[in-house]
C-alpha cells in the first residue's frame, strides 16, 4: 500500500509538470499535431472559433462575443490537456532515464592507448572499440566488455540491489554497464557502443518521440479513431442543410462544439501517453525496452522459456540428506562428508557442511594438517581428501566411485544403489561417499524451487501463457522438478540449439515466444523469440540479440513485462470505449439544444433538464475537456490487469467503462451545467 | 387484435424452426456434400457448365471470387439496359407498355441488380412480361445468389487453413460452382415451394394482357395480368422485394389472403436467418451461430415490439377528430392484413432488406417509420440474402478489435489476427453506409431549400425530411422500399439513387471479401486460455453495442429532425 502511495504522489512531480507544461504549448505546432488526427481536428476546429470569436466582437450573427469567446477557450484547454497528457509521460520517462544517464556522463575515463600507456580523458569522449582500465574505486565510464582482468562490482546504481557481483573477461560475464562502481581489482575493457547509442540513449530516443514509431496495434486504433472523427465530419457537415431544410439557423460555435464533443477527443488525446507510459512502466521494472512494439508483443505471449538454475530454482542445489549405508554409523559418514567436502569451493560442497552442522551442531570437524585435497576433474568424476592416517575419503557421482569400489574387488552394497534410484526418481541428484574404496552412503541433493514460483506461473497460466523449463538436466530429474514448480513444459538435457529449435517450432504454430538468455550462445535465440529479455550482466552479443534488457538480472521478470504489455492494450482499449460511449451523452445535451429554439416540440429530447441551450452547449464541451485531465493518472497507471479469463475480464471492462462510459458524461454534464447556471 | 398478435409471434418461430434444418443443409450445399436434390440438379449444373465452358472445380482466391463477381454483374447490367430500354417494341408485351427513358432504365437495371429493387415505375404500366421474365425474375434470381456465393467464400474463409496457397494468397473455392448452387440447390427449390403456394391462392401466372370488370359503380376496370407467381416467389426468397404490382404486395393479386401473406414474410425471412446458423454448421461451431442469431433477434425484437405497439395505439390526432382507432392506426393498411402482420411485415422486410410492402409505410406512425429506418441503418439484423451475415461480418471484426484491447490482447478473430489493414477495410464499409444516406439526403435537403421550383416532396416539414431519409437509407441498404411521398420518377432521384446503389451494394460486398480474404491468408494461432471467446454472451453484447453506438451515433441528428420531431408534434 505504501509503495502505491509513492508512486501515485510522483505522478505529478513538481519540476516534471513544469517541463511538461511549457512542452503542452510546444506541441500545439500543427506539424506535431498532425500526427494525431483527432487532435488535429480538434486544433483545426479551435482556429476556426478564434475567427469566429474576433468576427463576433462587430458582428452578432454568429452569437454574442462572450459564449464564442467560452467556447474558443474551452476547445484551447482541450488541446492543452491533451498535450499535456503526452508531454507529462515523455518527462516522466526523461527523467527517469535520465538519473540513469547522468550516473555515467563526465566519468573520467583511463584510455589505454596502442603504445600501453594511459591518458585521462571524458566519456563522452569514448569510442567504440577502445579500451579503457578501471581499477578499485573507479566509475566504470561506459557499457563495455571486459577483456582484461575480473573485478567485483557494485551494480546497485543500476539494479537497486547491493550484493556486489563478479565479473571477469571471456564466459558469459564479461559485460560491464557504465555508471557501476568497480569495488576491487582492476580490469580492461573493451567499449561496446558508440557515444549516443547505448540502450539507455535508444531508450531515451524512444520516449522522447523523435525515433517513437507508432505500434502495430497503435497504428489499427488510431485508423478506428479517424474513422470515428471521419463519421462525425460526415454528420456535421450533413447538418448544415438539414437544418436549413428544418428553418433551424445553428451557429458555428454550435457546430464546432457538437463535432469536438462527438470525435474521440479522449482517447486520442490520451494515446501516445498511454504509449509512451507503458514503457515508462517497463523502466520503472528496470527493463530497458528497445521499442514500444516489445512491450505490446509482451502482452501477447503464448511461451515463455525459462532457464531452471537461478529462474525456477534457487541458484544452485543443496544438500537435503545423508543416507548412511546399513553398518556405518552415521556420525562417522556425516564426518566423512564434511572433510570430503571442505575444499569443496562449490556450492553443492559449502552446503553440505552446512547441513552437517544442522544435523550435528557440537560436532568438531577438523582437518589435521598434513592432509592432501583431491581436485574435481572431469576424468575421475570425484574429489576428495587423503589424510595424514591414511584415510581416503572420495565423493562423486554414483556411476564413477562404483567402478572405483568395484575395481578394488569390494563389493557394492545394494542398499546404496536403491537409494541413488530412489534420489533421482525424486528429482534430486546422488552423491556417493566412500572411504578407502568402500561405499559409505549417499549425499542427496535437491533443488530448491524458489519460494512463490507455483503461484506466479498459476498466475501466468491464467493469462495464457504456457511456461517452458529449460535445463541441463536429465529428463528424469527435469520432469519432477518441472511437476513441482508447475511449469506446463521442460525441455532437458539442453543444448543452445533445442531452445531455438523449440522456439521455432512453437512459432510455426503461430504463437508468439518470449524467452531470458545472458550468454551469448543465447543470442541466436534470443533474436529469433518474438520477446528476447537479455539479462545485463549478460555479454554484449546476448544484449544486442534482445529486444529488451533487463538491468536487474531477474529471470522472473518476464512476467511483470508481460502484465505491463496487457496493460498497455488494455487501457487503449477501455479508454476508446470509454471515449465513444460518451458520445450517448454528449448528444441528448448538444442535439436539443441546437433545434429546440425553432422546434420546442423537441424539449421532449432534453432528459437532463439543461437550463439553457447556451449551458447545454458549453457543459458538453466542459465535460470533453476536463475529462481528459481527469484520465491522464490511468492512462500513466494503466488499468489493472486481473487473470481472470479473457470473457470475465471484458464483462468486467465493458461494465466500468463501457456502461460507465454512458452514465458518467450524463452526470457531469448535469453537473456543470449547474454550477454554469448558479455562475451565470 | 391478441389473435392477430399471436399469429405474428407464432410465424417468427416457425420461421425460426425452419431456418435451422435450411442452415444444415445449406451447411452441406457449400460444403459439397451429397444433398437429397443431387438427382434432380446434378445434370442440370452439369449442363449449365458446359454450356458456358466454365471449370467449377478451379479453386480461387478472393481477387479471382470478386473479379468473376463483378464481370458478370456488369454483364447483366448490360443486357438489363438495353431490355429496358427497348421493351416497347420487344415480344411480350401485350399491354403496349412503353420502353424506359435512359434514366429510369439506369435506376430500375441497377436496382434489380443490386437486389435492392428500388422501383420508380409501376408494374402495370412501366413493364413488359418479357422484362418480367428474362429481366425483374432472372436478376432476382442471380443478385440473390450472387450475395450468398459471396458469403459461402467468407464462411470457407473461416476454416482453419488447409486449401492451397498461390501467390500468397489462399484458394477460397469456385465462385461459379458457389453461385450456380446457389440457384439450383437453395432459391430454386425455395421459390418454386412458394409459387405454388400463391398460384393456389389466385395469384395470376400467365401471359394475357388486362382483363376488365364492370365495377358495382359502373366504372370499367383494367385488371393486370401475367407471369406474376414465379416473380412474386423470388421477389421474397431472394429478398429482393421488387413488386410484380405498383402496390407491391398489398395488390390483392400478389398477396391474396392471410396466409399468402404469412408465406410470403416467412419466404422472404428464412434464408438471412438459415445463413445464421449455415455458418454454425459450416463451420462446426453451433455456439457462435447462437451467438449472432441471439443479437439480430434481440435487436429485431427491439425494433419489432416497438413498431408493433406504436401501430396499435393507433393515431392520436385522428383519435381527437373523434374516429375510432381501436384497431389502430389502418391509414394506408389492408383490412385483410390487418396491423400487427402489416407492423411486423414492415420491420421484417427493412431488417432483411427486402423491401417488398403490404402496407403503406409512409403512413405509419413515426416511432414505426423510425424503426423502419433504423433496421435499415444498421443493416445487420438478419440483413439480405447472403450480404447480411456479410454486413455483420464488418461489424464482428470491429467488435473483435475493440474487446482484444479492452481484455490486453491483440485482437483475434477465429484464430486470425485483426491488423491495421482489416480495421481500415471495416471501418470504410462501416462508414459507407451513413455517409451514402446522410451525405445523399443532405444534397436533396439542399436542393429542397435553394432551388424551390422543382416539384421534390409531396410533403413539407418534418415528414417529408423521413420521405427523403428513407429512400436514401433504402437505397444504401438495397432495401428497395419506398416510404413514397417522393416524385420519385425524375432525373435526380433516379440517378442518385441509381448511383447510391450501386455503391450501397459492392462496397459492402468487396470489403468482406478482402477481409476474409487477407484473414484466410494469414497464419492460424490456436486458442489459449487468454484468447478472448467469440461465442460467448459477452462478445454478443460486445457486438450489439458496437452495431448500436455506430448507428445511434451516425443517424441520431437526422433522424432527429425526421420522425423523432414528428413524434414529439403528434403527441
Amino acid at each position: 500500500m505504501s509503495s502505491q502511495n509513492t508512486k501515485n504522489q510522483n505522478l505529478f512531480q513538481g519540476d516534471l509538470v513544469r517541463e511538461a507544461l511549457q512542452q503542452s504549448f510546444v506541441k500545439l505546432n500543427p506539424k506535431i499535431m498532425f500526427r494525431n488526427p483527432v487532435m488535429f481536428c480538434v486544433e483545426i476546429s479551435t482556429a476556426i472559433m478564434l475567427v469566429v470569436t474576433l468576427f463576433s466582437i462587430t458582428d452578432r450573427s454568429q452569437g454574442s462575443f462572450g459564449y464564442n469567446l467560452a467556447v474558443f477557450l474551452i476547445l484551447f484547454l482541450t488541446l492543452l490537456f491533451a498535450n499535456f497528457a503526452e508531454a507529462i509521460a515523455e518527462a516522466r520517462g526523461k527523467a527517469q532515464a535520465n538519473s540513469l544517464r547522468k550516473t555515467r556522463e563526465e566519468t573520467p575515463a583511463k584510455i589505454v592507448l596502442e603504445n600501453g600507456s594511459i591518458e585521462m580523458r571524458s566519456s563522452s569522449t569514448l569510442k567504440k572499440g577502445d579500451i579503457f582500465l578501471c581499477e578499485t574505486g573507479d566509475i566504470i565510464p561506459t557499457d563495455g566488455e571486459i577483456v582484461e582482468g575480473i573485478a567485483t562490482i557494485d551494480e546497485s546504481a543500476i539494479t537497486g540491489e547491493s550484493a556486489p557481483v563478479i565479473r571477469e573477461s571471456g564466459g558469459d560475464k564479461s559485460s560491464v554497464t557504465g555508471g557501476t562502481k568497480v569495488l576491487s581489482d582492476e580490469i580492461r575493457v573493451i567499449v561496446t557502443t558508440q557515444p549516443g547509442e547505448s540502450f539507455l540513449d535508444k531508450m531515451i530516443a524512444l520516449v522522447e518521440g523523435a525515433s517513437r514509431q507508432k505500434t502495430p496495434n497503435e497504428i489499427a486504433l488510431t485508423i478506428l479513431l479517424a474513422g470515428f472523427t471521419l463519421v462525425f465530419i460526415i454528420v456535421c457537415i450533413t447538418l448544415k442543410p438539414f437544418a436549413d431544410y428544418a428553418n433551424t439557423p445553428i451557429t458555428i460555435a454550435s457546430f464546432i462544439s457538437l463535432f469536438v464533443c462527438l470525435i474521440p477527443t479522449t482517447i486520442g488525446g490520451l494515446l501516445s501517453a498511454i504509449g509512451i507510459a507503458g514503457m515508462d512502466r517497463a523502466l520503472q521494472a528496470n527493463v530497458i525496452t528497445k521499442s514500444g512494439k516489445a512491450v505490446e508483443t509482451a502482452g501477447d505471449l503464448d511461451v515463455l522459456l525459462l532457464d531452471k538454475t537461478g529462474t525456477i530454482t534457487i541458484g544452485n542445489r543443496k544438500a537435503t540428506n545423508f543416507y548412511e549405508s546399513s553398518g556405518i554409523d552415521s556420525r562417522r559418514f556425516i564426518e566423512a562428508c564434511v572433510l570430503s567436502s571442505i575444499s569443496d569451493e562449490t556450492p553443492e560442497g559449502k552446503s553440505i557442511i552446512e547441513l552437517a552442522k544442522i544435523q550435528d551442531p557440537n560436532a568438531n570437524f577438523k582437518i589435521l594438517a598434513g592432509s592432501t585435497f583431491i581436485k574435481f576433474t572431469a576424468e575421475t568424476r570425484s574429489s576428495g581428501i587423503d589424510t595424514p592416517e591414511g584415510s581416503r575419503i572420495r565423493k562423486g557421482a554414483f556411476d564413477s566411485i562404483r567402478n572405483m569400489v568395484l575395481k578394488a574387488g569390494n563389493k557394492f552394497p545394494s542398499d546404496i544403489e536403491e537409494q541413488v534410484k530412489a534420489i533421482a526418481s525424486n528429482g534430486g541428484t546422488p552423491l556417493v561417499v566412500s572411504e578407502n574404496d568402500l561405499a559409505l552412503g549417499v549425499i542427496e541433493l535437491q533443488d530448491i524451487i524458489k519460494p512463490g514460483i507455483q503461484e506466479r506461473f498459476e498466475r501466468l497460466r491464467k493469462m495464457g501463457v504456457k511456461t517452458v523449463m529449460v535445463t541441463g538436466d536429465n529428463p528424469l530429474t527435469a520432469k519432477y522438478i518441472a511437476e513441482k514448480a508447475g511449469v506446463d513444459d521442460f525441455i532437458a538435457e539442453a543444448k543452445p540449439e533445442d531452445k531455438m529449435n523449440y522456439i521455432k517450432n512453437e512459432q510455426a504454430q503461430g504463437k508468439l515466444v518470449a524467452m531470458m538468455g545472458d550468454g551469448t550462445n543465447d543470442a541466436p535465440a534470443l533474436a529469433q523469440a518474438d520477446v528476447g529479455v537479455a539479462m545485463n550482466s549478460g555479454t554484449a552479443a546476448a544484449k544486442e540479440a534482445g529486444n529488451m534488457v533487463d538491468l536487474d538480472n531477474d529471470p522472473t521478470k518476464l512476467i511483470e513485462i508481460v502484465e505491463i504489455g496487457k496493460q498497455l492494450l488494455m487501457t487503449r482499449g477501455t479508454l476508446t470505449t470509454f471515449s465513444i460511449a460518451n458520445d450517448v451523452a454528449k448528444y441528448f445535451a448538444i442535439v436539443p439544444a441546437l433545434f429546440i429554439a425553432s422546434i420546442p416540440a423537441l424539449q421532449g429530447l432534453n432528459i437532463m433538464r439543461l437550463s439553457s441551450p447556451e449551458s447545454a452547449i458549453l457543459s458538453a464541451i466542459i465535460f470533453n475537456a476536463i475529462i481528459i485531465p481527469i484520465l491522464i493518472p490511468l492512462a500513466l497507471r494503466g488499468v489493472s490487469y486481473k487473470p481472470i479469463g479473457a470473457s470475465a475480464l471484458l464483462r468486467r471492462n465493458l461494465l466500468i467503462y463501457g456502461l460507465g462510459g454512458v452514465i458518467v458524461p450524463f452526470i457531469g454534464i448535469k453537473l456543470i451545467d449547474m454550477i454554469i447556471t448558479l455562475v451565470i | 387484435m391478441n389473435t392477430e398478435i399471436l399469429s405474428v409471434g407464432l410465424t417468427f418461430l416457425v420461421t425460426i424452426l425452419l431456418a435451422i434444418p435450411l442452415g444444415r443443409y445449406i451447411a452441406r450445399v457449400y460444403k459439397g456434400e451429397s444433398t437429397l436434390l443431387d438427382p434432380i440438379f446434378n445434370p442440370l449444373d452439369k449442363l449449365i457448365f458446359r454450356i458456358t465452358g466454365v471449370d467449377a472445380s478451379r479453386e480461387m482466391n478472393w481477387k479471382q471470387h470478386l473479379y468473376a463477381l463483378l464481370t458478370i454483374n456488369l454483364v447483366w447490367f448490360f443486357v438489363a439496359m438495353f431490355l429496358l430500354m427497348n421493351q416497347g417494341w420487344l415480344p411480350l408485351n401485350p399491354d403496349g407498355n412503353p420502353s424506359m427513358s435512359p434514366n429510369l432504365a439506369f435506376n430500375t437495371a441497377i436496382s434489380f441488380l443490386v437486389n435492392c429493387n428500388l422501383q420508380h415505375y409501376s408494374g402495370e404500366t412501366g413493364m413488359s412480361y418479357l422484362n418480367q421474365i428474362a429481366f425483374v425474375t432472372f436478376l432476382q434470381f442471380v443478385s440473390a445468389a450472387t450475395g450468398l456465393a459471396a458469403a459461402a467464400l467468407v464462411f470457407k474463409s473461416l476454416t482453419p487453413n488447409s486449401a492451397t496457397v498461390q501467390k500468397g494468397l489462399r484458394g477460397l473455392g469456385n465462385f461459379y460452382n458457389y453461385f450456380v448452387k446457389s440457384l439450383t440447390r437453395i432459391l430454386l427449390p425455395i421459390s418454386i415451394l412458394v409459387a405454388v403456394v400463391l398460384v393456389f391462392n389466385g395469384t395470376p401466372m400467365n401471359f394475357e394482357g388486362k382483363d376488365q370488370f364492370i365495377s358495382v359503380q359502373g366504372d370499367t376496370v383494367n385488371v393486370s395480368r401475367g407471369p406474376a407467381a414465379a416473380m412474386i416467389a423470388i421477389k421474397h426468397v431472394g429478398t429482393n422485394g421488387g413488386g410484380y404490382f405498383g402496390a407491391n404486395s398489398a395488390h390483392p393479386l400478389e398477396n391474396p389472403n392471410f396466409l399468402t401473406n404469412t408465406v410470403e414474410i416467412m419466404a422472404q425471412m428464412i434464408i438471412p436467418l438459415a445463413m445464421v446458423f449455415a455458418l454454425g454448421f459450416y463451420l462446426k461451431r453451433r455456439k457462435l451461430s447462437w451467438m449472432i442469431f441471439g443479437v439480430m433477434t434481440i435487436g429485431f425484437l427491439l425494433l419489432t415490439i416497438p413498431a408493433i405497439y406504436s401501430e396499435i395505439q393507433g393515431n392520436p390526432q385522428i383519435q381527437k377528430m373523434g374516429i375510432d382507432q381501436s384497431s389502430g392506426a389502418m391509414e394506408g393498411k389492408e383490412m385483410r392484413i390487418g396491423v400487427p402482420a402489416s407492423a411486423y411485415w414492415s420491420i421484417g422486410t427493412t431488417v432483411i432488406s427486402t423491401g417488398s410492402v403490404n402496407s403503406m409505410h409512409d403512413s405509419t406512425m413515426p416511432i414505426t417509420g423510425m424503426m423502419q429506418m433504423l433496421a435499415m441503418m444498421t443493416n445487420a439484423f438478419y440483413g439480405g440474402c447472403g450480404v447480411g451475415i456479410l454486413n455483420f461480418y464488418v461489424f464482428i471484426i470491429i467488435a473483435v478489435f475493440i474487446s482484444g484491447l479492452m481484455v490486453g490482447r491483440t485482437p483475434e478473430f477465429m484464430g486470425k489476427k485483426i491488423e491495421a489493414r482489416e480495421i481500415k477495410i471495416a471501418m470504410i464499409v462501416a462508414l459507407f453506409h451513413p455517409f451514402l444516406i446522410l451525405v445523399g439526403t443532405s444534397l436533396s435537403a439542399y436542393g429542397i431549400t435553394n432551388l424551390k421550383d422543382i416539384a421534390w416532396l409531396n410533403n413539407p416539414g418534418f415528414h417529408g425530411f423521413s420521405e427523403m431519409l428513407y429512400e436514401f437509407t433504402s437505397s444504401a441498404a438495397n432495401n428497395g422500399s419506398g416510404f413514397e411521398g417522393l416524385g420519385d420518377n425524375t432525373p435526380w432521384w433516379n440517378i442518385s439513387t441509381g448511383i447510391v446503389l450501386l455503391l450501397g451494394r459492392f462496397i459492402p460486398i468487396i470489403g468482406p471479401l478482402a477481409i476474409a480474404g487477407l484473414l484466410a491468408s494469414k497464419k492460424h494461432i490456436p486458442e489459449s486460455a487468454g484468447t478472448l471467446k467469440t461465442d460467448t454472451s459477452t462478445f454478443g453484447l460486445m457486438i450489439f453495442a458496437v452495431i448500436l453506438i455506430i448507428t445511434a451515433l451516425s443517424f441520431f441528428p437526422a433522424l432527429t429532425l425526421g420522425p423523432i420531431a414528428e413524434y414529439f408534434s403528434i403527441y
